[in-house]
């Protein structure tokens, strides 16, 4: 019984990479929160790859916020930030 | 008056010195059209992300450019037919830094109120500041 239930916490959890302590409990989650609320970022300025960069997974694409957890304000203005960023050369458009 | 912000690549093979005087030549384009330069950053030479024609690098300068739009486009003209122009990014600021502005009014505001009858914020801050020293801590902060 024990193991079918580890089996479903398993499927479920697709994505999340911290896997849940308890056997049964299994879609309590710590919630994402925010990282530009957290750090009261008010404008998120496409010049800085660096930052950039984090939310652009192997691929090159945009990190959507189911992933990241970011507000959908900053992920509007992170989406054009990368979008600006990817024509002026600072990101590229795709990764192999 | 809008805010601009010029981004261009130089081609990587066009000497500093040359640099220079491509940069002081575009700055005084704008400025003969009644825009005024309120900032000139080189980023200096870094790696592109893609190639862009045959260059893997190229030198990146930002102007910050306050006019009224027209200027911006003799600008844009220029850099068009300037070979040692890669690539040219024009995006107005002047909205997303009113924006920003008004998130931080209101986020001062906010933690003025509140910090008269709750405590203040979320963060493990020991001892409760005054108003003030709130809002400058703040601004130190962005």
């Amino acid at each position: 019984m024990s193991s079918e239930h580890r089996e479903h916490g398993r499927r479920d959890d697709r994505g999340g990479r911290q896997g849940g302590g308890g056997g049964g409990r299994r879609f309590i989650r710590a919630r994402k929160s925010c990282r530009f609320c957290a750090d009261k970022v008010d404008y998120i300025d496409y010049k800085d790859g660096r930052l950039l960069g984090s939310y652009i997974p192997e691929r090159g694409k945009i990190l959507p916020r189911r992933i990241s957890g970011t507000c959908a304000p900053h992920q509007r203005m992170l989406a054009t930030a990368i979008k600006r960023a990817r024509n002026a050369a600072i990101l590229p458009f795709t990764l192999d | 008056m809008r805010v601009y912000e010029v981004l261009f690549i130089v081609a990587p093979n066009i000497e500093e010195s040359d640099i220079d005087t491509l940069v002081t030549q575009l700055s005084d384009v704008a400025t003969n059209q009644g825009a005024r330069i309120a900032k000139i950053d080189r980023m200096g030479r870094r790696r592109l992300a893609y190639p862009i024609g045959k260059f893997n690098d190229g030198h990146y300068v930002v102007f910050t450019v306050e006019g009224s739009g027209a200027e911006i486009a003799e600008l844009e003209r220029r850099m068009r037919v300037t070979d040692a122009v890669i690539r040219y990014i024009t995006i107005r600021i002047d909205e997303d830094l009113k924006r920003a502005e008004k998130f931080r009014a209101r986020r001062a505001a906010h933690a003025a109120a509140s910090a008269g009858s709750r405590r203040g914020g979320r963060r493990a801050e020991p001892v409760l500041p005054i108003g003030d020293e709130e809002e400058g801590e703040e601004e130190a902060e962005v």
